[in-house]
């Protein structure tokens, strides 16, 4: 048996499914954070899976970038939920809902 | 062409000075931002001298320049340029706005002088002169529009400039509002040029003209007129302009006499190749429109008193006169005659205006008088305004007024002799009431320290108040004399009781002295003594009685005697209060037989002697006032003016021998022009009819100075009546109208505006909130719902790919 | 033979790690296992050749970003842990359930389905070189990064500065008073999601106690004791704040 492009396709998706079960679920901001950071990162391995199996470096590309992101996304994130917590008791998702029609 | 390519300056000098008023005016102040707007206008009257002699160069035919700055409104086949059309006939008006709009600038430096809103007002005369320039050089019907709307939008702004005055800022409204009927008339006919022609270009739609459908250019026609009779106030839409009369002295002057309300006729000049294919009924209406509103304009602006709106009422008439030439396609003469006019009228308004800064703003001629002799300039050049309006030569309006009404006469058929004989009988009434306005300002007798009708009617009403107050002094006095009458007799009734008193008090003194003469009598030798005293004592009360009684009676006697005396000051009262009352009667009477102070104060100072001393503060007031002539800045225009109204004549004069030198104007504008009327009369009739002219000038200011100054004739009261007066109740009929069964329509408009209209846009905005407010609550403002919501999107995206792919 | 094997055994550390993100209560205990999740997948980048992702998945993830939530976590108080017997909006784990297996499902019927799953073609200056050596993934990459995806590139860069200043901004202590916020509202609405939770809460100890009534099992009696220490420590926090 020989691992193909799929083998990793498959665990990418539930790496992904997992991730996002993870982010409905959660209330705390920061494992929030970490979900998105699954999810990222499985589709990091679809990318490099992609890559490997056209024979592309772009895949590879991709990736760079989306640790860029993520980086990005990371650092900004936090300083939000550090933000929050200088004024809030509690910093779960489920309490902040200024924005309620 | 060079010279040709600086037309886009013209208009570009006021709005640069507009813009630089709007930033900084405030800042600059009086007078420097007056002078920054004068030298916005003079440096577009110099870019417009020198597009003059630029088109001067050019062989008469070429004398056409088209400037396209930009495409405006590109829209499938509809397009607009901002485009400039230079051609002798915009050059001409240009030269005549920015001239006169230049004196006028200086002019109200020295007349806004100590306005508070003093930048404000350069602010706007600035942006009406590019508004109206753009109006005469726009080379499209839009761009015309434009224009025209930006005069109406400035003549609103400077008509209730003084707006705290609730009347100013009606006048101004009611310029804008009536004026929006006739923009209605522009606005269909250039929908109709561009659904004909397909296009809205000067250059384009006219030449287009010729062989065109009769009746669109009826049509057409017809609407531009009604556009130029809100404009140029023509019956039944003049009712704005006397009105207008409200706004500074200069905005009367440059807005509604020498430029904007003439538009009206640059108009339908612009578009005379239209008129020319119009049925011939067409133009015929506009003329007796024209003919029509200069005689009912001239017979109200005999009974006005106000100075101003007898040359407002005078605008009306001549820009009719200018219609009347239009109508009888003497476009020439039509123009020709807006030129003198602006200069004449121009001149005139100017002159007024200084009139009224130097009479402490009294604008009623009725206090007027003599003025010549305090403002020698101002009524120097007034006169030669006069002069010139009342058609007699060489100045400058003779020339044009008699070349309307050759045009007139050659008209043909009875149709123009009448129009000759209505504009002839205008003119003379013109002579009329201009003579009037005249000897009423500057000859006669100086009446500014008269009292008015009012303030005597105020006068006699104290004196006769103080005469009563005399009444009821004299009648207080002879109530007081009754009174003591009544006293008198009353303390004449208490003395003789008390004489019957004392008569009683005797008897028993008496009684008492036999009652000590009996006890002395029985008396012992111990108080005999004291009884004789007491029988001394006894007898002295009878003595004393006796004596009280003579007393008494003196006391009857002396009440008695003071009677009479009472009783002759109740006369004397009595008589004094006959006189008072017999003096207020006479007061009265005096009052009742005191002549009626009227315009017969023309001739005579009223009679004030009677009632001097209960004359209003006012008069007083007015006497320590003397009137001055107005500062150079005011001065300088007028003269400049009325030079120009001497020499105007001379643009175009009607002789026809010798070069066409004589024929300046009409032969410049010929190139614009080419649907004209060709005069068919003969010199000699020229001649006869420039004489008639003439002589019917001459009747109407010998008639109105026979009447206002020699007294002769019929009384001043007999020709200036109520109804004139009231202008033929025409306005106030119109304002009754709207007010009254009008008023129910426009309720009507406004309950379907209220209800159906805004019930349609109120039930939109109900159902938008309604389906808002349930289309809310989907909003939790929870994060995690929200991930929801696009995890589920995501999914049946890539359902959606899936089930793509597999079918 | 090998290859299977170090797939097997990365995907199950990958998996293990993923589930224990989302399971642990405690934050520190989710970063823990989202550290093992990188380090499975950096092996897994190994084993497709893609040598320096594996570095940076390790360096900047594990390193960085991890690093950055603990300190974040540490920051914010370790004790914080979720009471995750609770669910204060209601449907949302059926939810999560349906969509966790549809998006599962469906990416497999996506990716392993059809022959032609993967589309498009290799581009001809990017193409892997056959002989794949450390030097030449490294090189490879730069090579395309520099070269084609340049402006990108420049634009990552501009992004982190604005990210970095960005959070300057976010986390920078005010001096002085606080902005206006809505604190009314804000105060109602927890009041209001305090309350929502606490009848949740008192449901559910209703619940165990009944239970424990009829079978006093063990697990129960833990929830409970989780639960009156997680309100506890709600408690201790406003007063903190207050």
């Amino acid at each position: 048996m020989e691992i193909t492009a799929n083998w990793y396709l498959i665990l990418s998706a539930a790496l992904f499914s997992i991730g996002a079960i993870g982010l409905l679920i959660r209330r705390n901001p920061l494992v929030m954070f970490m979900c998105v950071e699954l999810m990222l990162n499985a589709v990091n391995l679809s990318f490099v899976a992609f890559g490997d199996r056209l024979g592309d470096i772009a895949g590879q590309v991709s990736v760079f970038f989306v640790l860029v992101v993520a980086a990005a996304e990371v650092v900004v994130g936090l300083a939000l939920v550090v933000a929050i917590s200088r004024r809030r008791a509690t910093t779960t998702a489920d309490d902040l809902s200024v924005l309620r029609g | 062409m060079e010279l040709l390519d600086l037309v886009f300056l013209i208009p570009a000098f006021p709005l640069l000075g507009f813009l630089t008023l709007l930033v900084v005016g405030r800042r600059l102040g009086e007078p420097l931002a007056g002078w920054l707007g004068t030298a916005a206008m003079a440096g577009s009257f110099v870019a417009t001298v020198l597009v003059y002699l630029g088109l001067r160069g050019q062989d008469s035919e070429d004398r056409i320049f088209n400037q396209t700055l930009f495409e405006w409104i590109p829209a499938g086949d509809f397009s607009v340029d901002i485009g400039f059309l230079a051609d002798p006939l915009s050059i001409a008006m240009c030269l005549f706005v920015t001239g006169i709009g230049t004196l006028i600038h200086v002019y109200s430096v020295g007349y806004m002088h100590g306005d508070e809103n003093f930048s404000k007002f350069f602010l706007y005369l600035n942006l009406f002169a590019f508004s109206m320039l753009m109006l005469v050089l726009g080379d499209n019907l839009l761009l015309t529009f434009l224009g025209w709307e930006g005069v109406g939008a400035c003549s609103y702004l400077l008509i209730s400039f003084w707006f705290h005055d609730p009347a100013n800022a009606t006048a101004g409204k009611k310029a804008f509002v009536t004026n929006r009927i006739g923009d209605w008339g522009f606005m269909v006919a250039t929908f109709l040029v561009f659904f004909t022609f397909g296009s809205i270009k000067y250059t384009e739609f006219l030449p287009a003209a010729p062989g065109m459908n009769t009746n669109t250019a009826t049509a057409i026609t017809l609407l531009l007129f009604v556009g130029a009779m809100g404009k140029s106030a023509q019956f039944p839409l003049y009712l704005w302009l006397p009105d207008a009369m409200a706004g500074p002295t200069p905005v009367s002057a440059l807005i509604h006499a020498a430029t904007m309300v003439t538009s009206g006729v640059y108009l339908l000049t612009r578009t005379n190749g239209l008129i020319y294919e119009a049925a011939a009924w067409a133009p015929n209406i506009i003329a007796w429109v024209g003919v029509g509103t200069a005689l009912f304009a001239a017979t109200i602006a005999i009974a006005q008193t106000d100075i101003k709106k007898v040359l407002a009422y005078s605008t009306v008439s001549q820009l009719g006169y200018m219609f009347l030439a239009v109508g009888t396609g003497a476009y020439v003469a039509a123009i020709f005659h807006m030129i003198t006019h602006a200069f004449f009228k121009a001149l005139l308004f100017l002159g007024s205006g200084s009139v009224i800064h130097g009479m402490h703003h009294d604008q009623d001629m009725r206090h007027y008088g003599a003025l010549r002799k305090l403002m020698p300039l101002t009524s120097g050049t007034f006169i030669i305004g006069w002069l010139a309006i009342a058609g007699v030569p060489p100045f400058a309006g003779f020339w044009s007024k008699d070349e309307i009404l050759l045009a007139a006469w050659d008209s043909g058929g009875v149709n123009g002799k009448a129009l000759w004989a209505v504009g002839l009988l205008t003119a003379l009434l013109t002579a009329f009431y201009m003579t009037r306005q005249v000897m009423m300002t500057f000859f006669g007798r100086y009446r500014y320290n008269d009292a008015t009708p009012e303030e005597i009617g105020i006068a006699w009403d104290n004196r006769i108040a103080a005469s009563q107050g005399d009444v009821d002094k004299a009648i207080a006095a002879q109530d007081a004399a009754k009174e003591n009458v009544e006293k008198a007799t009353a303390a004449i009734g208490t003395a003789e009781n008390n004489l019957e008193m004392m008569r009683n008090n005797v008897p028993v003194a008496e009684t008492n002295v036999e009652n000590a003469k009996a006890a002395l009598a029985e008396a012992t030798d111990e108080n005999r003594e004291q009884l004789t005293a007491q029988v001394a004592a006894a007898e002295n009360g009878v003595l004393a009685a006796t004596t009280n009684i003579t007393n008494g009676e003196n006391a009857v006697t002396a009440a008695k005697g003071n009677v009479p005396v009472a009783e002759e000051a109740v006369v004397a009262a009595t008589t004094k209060r006959t006189e008072a009352e017999a003096a207020l009667s006479t007061v009265a009477q005096e009052r009742d037989a005191a002549p009626v102070p009227a315009d017969a104060a023309l001739f005579g100072e009223p009679d004030v002697s009677d009632i001097e001393e209960f004359l209003p503060e006012d008069v007083a007031h007015r006497r320590e006032f003397h009137p001055h002539e107005s500062p150079w800045t005011m001065t300088m225009p007028l003269v400049v003016l009325a030079v120009l109204s001497i020499g105007g004549g001379f643009l175009n004069l009607p002789f026809s021998w010798n070069n066409k030198w004589w024929h300046h104007l009409e032969h410049w504008l010929e190139p614009t022009l080419a649907h004209g009327h060709d005069i068919a009369a003969s010199g000699n009739t020229k001649f006869l009819l420039a004489l008639v002219a003439i002589a019917s000038g001459v009747i109407g200011i010998a008639v109105a100075y026979a009447v206002y100054i020699k007294g002769k004739g019929p009384k001043p009261e007999a020709i200036e009546q109520p109804i004139l007066a009231n202008g033929w109740f025409y306005d106030l009929g119109v304002s009754n109208f709207m007010g009254g069964p009008g008023r129910k329509l426009f309720e009507f408009v406004a309950w379907f505006d209220a209800n159906i209209v805004d019930g349609a846009v109120n039930g939109v905005g109900a159902l938008v909130r309604g389906v808002g407010g349930s289309a809310r609550r989907t909003q939790t403002g929870l994060v995690r719902t929200y991930a929801v919501g696009v995890a589920l999107g995501a999914i049946a995206l890539i359902g959606w790919f899936v089930l793509r792919a597999s079918l | 033979m090998v290859e299977i094997a170090v797939f097997a055994v990365c995907a199950a550390i990958i998996l293990v790690g993923a589930v224990g993100v989302i399971a642990a209560r405690n934050p520190v205990h989710s970063a823990l296992f989202l550290i093992q999740t990188l380090f499975g997948m950096a092996v897994v980048f190994i084993s497709l050749e893609a040598h320096f992702l594996a570095a940076v998945q390790v360096v900047v993830y594990a390193g960085a970003i991890v690093i950055l939530f603990l300190f974040v976590i540490m920051l914010l108080g370790v004790d914080q842990s979720e009471n995750l017997n609770i669910e204060p909006i209601v449907g949302q784990r059926f939810i999560a359930g349906v969509v966790g297996v549809a998006t599962f499902a469906l990416m497999l019927v996506t990716l392993t389905g059809s022959e032609d799953a993967i589309t498009g073609q290799p581009q001809a200056t990017g193409a892997l070189g056959d002989e794949l050596t450390d030097a030449n993934n490294v090189r490879q990459l730069a090579e395309t990064l520099f070269t084609d995806y340049v402006f990108a590139f420049e634009a990552t860069a501009i992004l982190l500065t604005i990210a970095v200043v960005g959070a300057v901004v976010l986390a920078k202590r005010t001096q002085g008073e606080m902005l206006p916020t809505p604190r009314n509202t804000l105060e109602i609405r927890e009041e209001a999601y305090q309350a929502r939770i606490d009848a949740r809460a008192a449901q559910l100890e209703a619940n165990a106690a009944e239970s424990a009534a009829a079978d006093s099992a063990s697990s129960t009696g833990e929830a409970d004791a989780d639960l009156v220490e997680a309100s506890g420590t709600g408690d201790e926090t406003d007063g903190g704040d207050a």
